[in-house]
């Protein structure tokens, strides 16, 4: 089960976190900033793994940024590095050449789609196609909105 | 599609995302985001009510505000209030926030858990999702509570769509994770087993997740998902990459659920039914096949996801560990790894090789990659990487190969990252003491990493160093004398200092007839580390002084010095001061045999796990280390005699000593040492560590052995000893040059002997040990001495348990006092009953005058003057014989150490010769004594020359040394 994923800038800014397990927030803090750090460390041909703590971690870096996930010791390195590219290619599609500030500028997108992939830690559904289906449909429903909003 | 059309886009937040990222401090940014919660907070707090888009504008600047870090300490009841607003768009970011930002207010949480139900109860498909996602994302035991029963309803009731399926399924994972006990097993399990065999891939997947850890504690419940998944998995791996449509992934069917399923197997034992088996083995043998196959796609995610099914296939093959076909094929899988040009294979491959190492169908075939280990240890840059190959060359390590891997390790030490240092110095040392045939390649290993690692050398190491020495005596001599050297390097690590001050307090003597580490020198060595060291050190050399009081009695008065100075005495520190002067007062007012009791060797430590072992399991978490160890103590129990050495038992082996034999004499501890104290727990340096408790803690039985009344001197009859004893001088022979041994031995009894003398001081224990399968009865051994000898020998023991078990032995401690100097031996007469039959034994008992000796050391011309000054013609007493064995000259010097007297190099002008030097010890008085002995190869011949300041002395040594050559 992956325990947190994490989106952060190559100059150490957050973007986004996602906790698969309950935890204060001060030791949620201290553990983004500790690991921030450590790959932020590493050289560009380094391998994407490393163990932190008692957890296993899984990074790749897409331009300006870097996706960072914890796994528990028993999962798998490779699949949890292409579950990363999965979630990038998600948002690639729905943005259509996704860039940072995509995901600044609309992070509670970034969310819902990060929510129709995985869910508890675990991969809900694999399709490129069901994913973006449901968030179609969620974004058709506030259009919806939109229109009984205005009229 | 560019972004902003996207959904309804909220320009008040695009606008003050903006003015953030335009800040150009971090103060102005702070600045900004003041004003923002000041403004929303009146919004929130103002009379108009907010219409629900600018309630969820705010609630949107609020979590962005949090993202960025800052607390958030309002809000949430907007945040409440958007959940029940029957618009989807605003009903979201509502869920979002509370995702994000729930607390344990259970106030609130009773509130959220209302409108997740009525989203629940909606049978909107959309809504019902929601409600799912932020169950699984809060996960509070309150949520567990009131939905744990219905999320099971959910997932198996057959209008259930697809999607919510899904969520369902992981919903309740999540749930279940954290509060097992409120999730009800029941009719659904079944039903979710079921789930595998489900049209919709999505399902599957979600599906497997949930069946995978409900099996793992709930193992008999779910054993039928085994054939389920097999066959699952069977039909995806022979699938043609475009027969799963959008679950293909670059050419690789469902990686995914190949993954889940494969993890799901590795709850269980390999599969009972054969057809079973057999159809899993045969989707093991497809995958690792496919890996030599030519890649369908250039692109890394291709060969990424087939390499994570295949890695995921090899874990499996590891866990069910029976197939040695399929272990050896994974392993040479792994071997081409090794060298790949992917840096991630690289690791992955030396990842799973520790698992398969500690298989024994493949451990061999893991072994033939070793080169190609160190060689990653050597030239791979990502310390990541070697971390896995120090890991590797760990789990690889055998009796076969240790030398090796530890050689390699101390060198990568050299240079190795500071993050893995500690660990790899913990390793070190566990494969030393582990594979250590030869007990000086340990203790050479463990100086090597204080000298190249110090600083990383934890506690549990050092102690663990001091705890081997102790309990094996074959290394204590080489222990003191490397230590010794190691300390004479200008710039050496504290912890070389402890541990070499505490060996040194207890083997100092054992090379101190060395005149280049004579107990000054010793001492003065320790004592020049002493102001560099920490606090905890310095206390360590204390008790190493007081110590050292004991064993060189001839500088107790500088040691006294030392501690009288006002930096001892009034060190601001009170437990150096406390030390200071607890250890002054004790070396003063303590007599010799107190303070040889009080100081005695420490006694060896009771066998345990290794505490570097723990220490490891802790650092790199119990299951990772645990299994690992628990394995290849399994394989390794017949190669070492079990994973940690035994070196109390293991000395019996490998102790030269002749007197190895069925009652493991000079291996069983001294029976009057003391268990190690319950205070000290485990740790060795407890017994530093509080300065009251010390004392009483180095006498454990001081008052037993000193001051009991009921000490049994009347045993100690006056009578002439028995013919038999008479014949017996042989055997007192053999133990004039040593204190331990098998005294006596028939068909019945073995006697057995371990003793010690310090000045005119002695201890002797006596074995009893029955080797036949019948008690003896009213056993009873009997000191006996002339009436004369009773007056120069002063000897307290207690009699004994009359009856002695088969196959048991007993222990008799026999304090001894030389009051003078003495010819006879005492005798020790056994009585007992054996079967009906009266048996009766009588050995001379081998307590010689030269036990009392203590060496000392002389330059050249002090000899000459102190011989020339014993020319009285009583003084002096020479013998001429016949050499009686080969005349070796390093035979004979040991036997002239072993006699007691110091050994004095560079003294004769005749190199041939052999001058010793040394003082016998009496209550009465004390006697110098010279001896020098000339060897005739020629003639095969000896002189032996003694001058004494006593007459009789002279006599009774010449007499005693003559026997021996």
């Amino acid at each position: 089960m992956m325990r947190f994923m994490l989106l952060f800038s190559r100059q150490g800014k957050l973007r986004l976190q996602k906790w698969y397990l309950a935890m204060s927030d001060k030791e949620r803090k201290k553990m983004v900033r500790e690991l921030m750090q450590v790959v932020l460390a590493r050289k560009p041909k380094m391998c994407s793994f490393l163990e932190w703590r008692d957890l296993k971690v899984v990074y790749k870096r897409y331009a300006s940024l870097y996706f960072c996930c914890a796994i528990e010791g028993q999962d798998n390195e490779l699949i949890t590095l292409e579950l990363i590219h999965r979630y990038v290619e998600l948002l690639d599609k729905y943005f259509g050449s996704v860039c940072e500030l995509d995901i600044i500028f609309n992070f509670e997108k970034a969310y819902f789609i990060l929510d129709e992939f995985l869910m508890g830690g675990d991969v809900q559904d694999t399709s490129k196609k069901s994913v973006l289906k449901a968030i179609e449909q969620a974004d058709l429903l506030q259009e919806d909105g939109k229109e009984r909003n205005v009229q | 599609m560019p972004a902003v059309s996207k959904g309804d886009g909220m320009r008040g937040l695009a606008v003050f995302i903006s003015d953030i990222r335009n800040c150009k401090s971090k103060e102005a940014e702070i600045k900004r985001i003041n004003k923002e919660l000041a403004n929303i907070r009146s919004k929130f707090k103002g009379d108009k009510a907010l219409d629900g888009y600018s309630k969820k504008k705010y609630v949107c600047k609020l979590l962005f505000i949090f993202l960025l870090g800052h607390d958030i300490d309002f809000g949430h009841m907007e945040a409440v209030n958007l959940l029940s607003s029957n618009r989807y768009t605003e009903k979201q970011i509502g869920y979002l926030f509370i995702s994000v930002l729930v607390n344990s207010n259970s106030e609130l949480i009773r509130l959220i858990n209302n409108a997740i139900k009525n989203d629940l109860a909606s049978r909107n498909p959309t809504f019902m999702g929601l409600a799912l996602h932020c169950i699984a994302n809060v996960g509070s035991r309150e949520m567990a509570e009131a939905f744990a029963g219905e999320i099971p309803k959910i997932l198996v009731a057959g209008d259930t769509m697809d999607s919510v399926k899904q969520s369902a399924a992981l919903c309740l994972l999540r749930l279940y994770r954290t509060s097992p006990d409120l999730v009800p097993m029941g009719d659904w399990t079944s039903r979710v087993v079921h789930l595998l065999n489900d049209q919709h891939l999505g399902v599957v997947t979600a599906a497997t997740s949930l069946i995978t850890t409900l099996a793992q504690k709930n193992p008999e419940e779910f054993k039928t998902s085994v054939s389920l998944a097999v066959s699952r998995l069977s039909r995806i791996v022979t699938s043609a990459s475009t027969d799963l449509q959008d679950y293909t992934y670059y050419f690789v069917p469902a990686p995914w659920l190949s993954v889940k399923l494969l993890r799901l197997l590795q709850c269980y034992p390999p599969p009972e039914d054969p057809a079973v088996r057999g159809r899993l083995t045969e989707c093991l043998e497809t995958i690792l096949n496919k890996a030599q196959e030519p890649p369908k796609s250039k692109k890394v995610q291709h060969s990424n996801a087939k390499n994570a099914v295949l890695f995921e296939a090899i874990s499996l093959i590891i866990h069910h560990d029976s197939e040695p076909n399929l272990l050896v094929r994974a392993c040479n899988q792994l071997g081409q790894f090794l060298q790949h040009r992917e840096t991630n294979l690289r690791y992955l491959a030396l990842e799973s090789m520790c698992t398969l190492a500690s298989s024994e169908f493949s451990h061999e075939a893991v072994k033939t990659h070793i080169e190609t280990v160190i060689n990653a240890l050597k030239t791979e840059r990502d310390v990541s990487v070697r971390q896995r190959a120090v890991d590797l060359l760990y789990a690889m390590c055998d009796r076969s190969n240790a030398q090796q891997i530890v050689a390699e390790m101390l060198n990568y030490l050299e240079t190795a990252d500071y993050s893995i240092r500690e660990e790899i110095v913990l390793k070190v040392a566990i494969l030393a003491e582990k594979y250590a045939v030869d007990y000086t390649w340990y203790v050479d290993t463990i100086l090597n990493l204080i000298r190249i690692a110090g600083d990383y050398v934890s506690e549990e190491v050092w102690y663990r160093v001091i705890q081997i020495v102790i309990n094996r005596d074959d290394v204590q001599g080489y222990a003191a004398k490397t230590v010794f050297e190691a300390l004479q390097a200008p710039a050496c690590h504290e912890n070389l200092v402890k541990v070499g001050g505490y060996i040194l307090g207890e083997f100092g003597n054992l090379i101190a007839g060395d005149p280049r580490s004579s107990p000054l020198i010793q001492f003065n060595l320790l004592h020049s580390k002493f102001h560099l060291c920490s606090v905890p050190t310095r206390a360590l050399l204390l008790s190493t002084y007081i110590k050292f009081v004991n064993l060189f009695p001839e500088i107790k008065t500088t040691i006294q010095d030392v501690l009288r100075s006002d930096s001892q005495l009034k060190n601001a520190d009170v437990e150096l001061q406390q030390r200071a002067v607890e250890y002054l007062r004790l070396s003063t007012i303590a007599s010799t045999d107190i303070l040889a009791t009080v100081l005695e060797e420490m006694p060896p430590f009771p066998e345990r796990e290794s505490s570097i072992l723990a220490k490891l399991k802790k650092k790199k978490g119990p299951s990772t280390v645990t299994d690992l160890e628990e394995t290849k103590k399994e394989r390794s129990a017949d190669m070492n005699g079990g994973t940690e050495p035994a070196p109390v038992n293991a000395s019996a082996v490998s102790t030269p000593s002749p007197s190895a034999d069925l009652l493991g004499l000079g291996t069983g501890p001294p029976p009057n040492a003391a268990p190690a104290p319950a205070s000290s727990g485990s740790l060795l340096v407890d017994v530093f560590s509080e300065p009251a408790s010390a004392v009483t803690q180095l006498a454990p039985g001081s008052q037993e052995n000193f001051a009991s009344p009921d000490l049994a001197s009347s045993e100690l009859v006056s009578e002439e000893p028995s013919e038999a004893a008479r014949g017996a001088d042989e055997l007192t022979h053999k133990f004039v040059c040593k204190n331990n041994g098998v005294l006596f031995e028939n068909q019945l009894l073995q006697i057995g002997l371990k003793s010690e003398f310090r000045q005119n001081l002695g201890r002797m224990f006596i074995f009893y040990g029955n080797k036949t399968s019948t008690q003896f009865l009213t056993f009873t051994p009997t000191l006996i001495c002339s009436d004369e000898l009773q007056s120069n020998l002063n000897l307290q023991t207690k009699p004994v348990d009359p009856t002695v078990d088969g196959g048991a032995q007993v222990q008799q401690v026999v304090n001894i006092e030389c009051i003078s100097d003495f010819t006879e031996a005492p005798v020790l007469n056994i009585q007992f009953r054996y079967g009906g039959t009266f048996q009766n034994v009588s050995v001379k008992l081998p307590i010689t005058l030269n036990k009392f000796f203590q060496p000392t050391e002389m330059a050249s011309q002090d000899f000459f003057q102190r011989w020339k000054q014993l020319s009285n013609p009583q003084q002096e007493v020479q013998n001429i014989f016949k050499a009686k064995h080969p005349m070796d000259p390093e035979i004979t010097k040991a036997k002239i150490i072993g006699f007691g007297s110091a050994l004095l190099e560079e003294v004769d002008p005749n190199p041939a010769n052999f001058v010793g030097a040394g003082i016998i010890h009496t209550r009465t008085a004390q006697i110098g004594c010279l001896l020098r002995l000339e060897p005739n190869l020629q003639a095969q011949m000896y002189r032996l020359t003694l001058r004494t300041s006593k007459e009789t002395v002279s006599q009774r040594l010449c007499e005693l040394l003559s026997e021996q050559f």
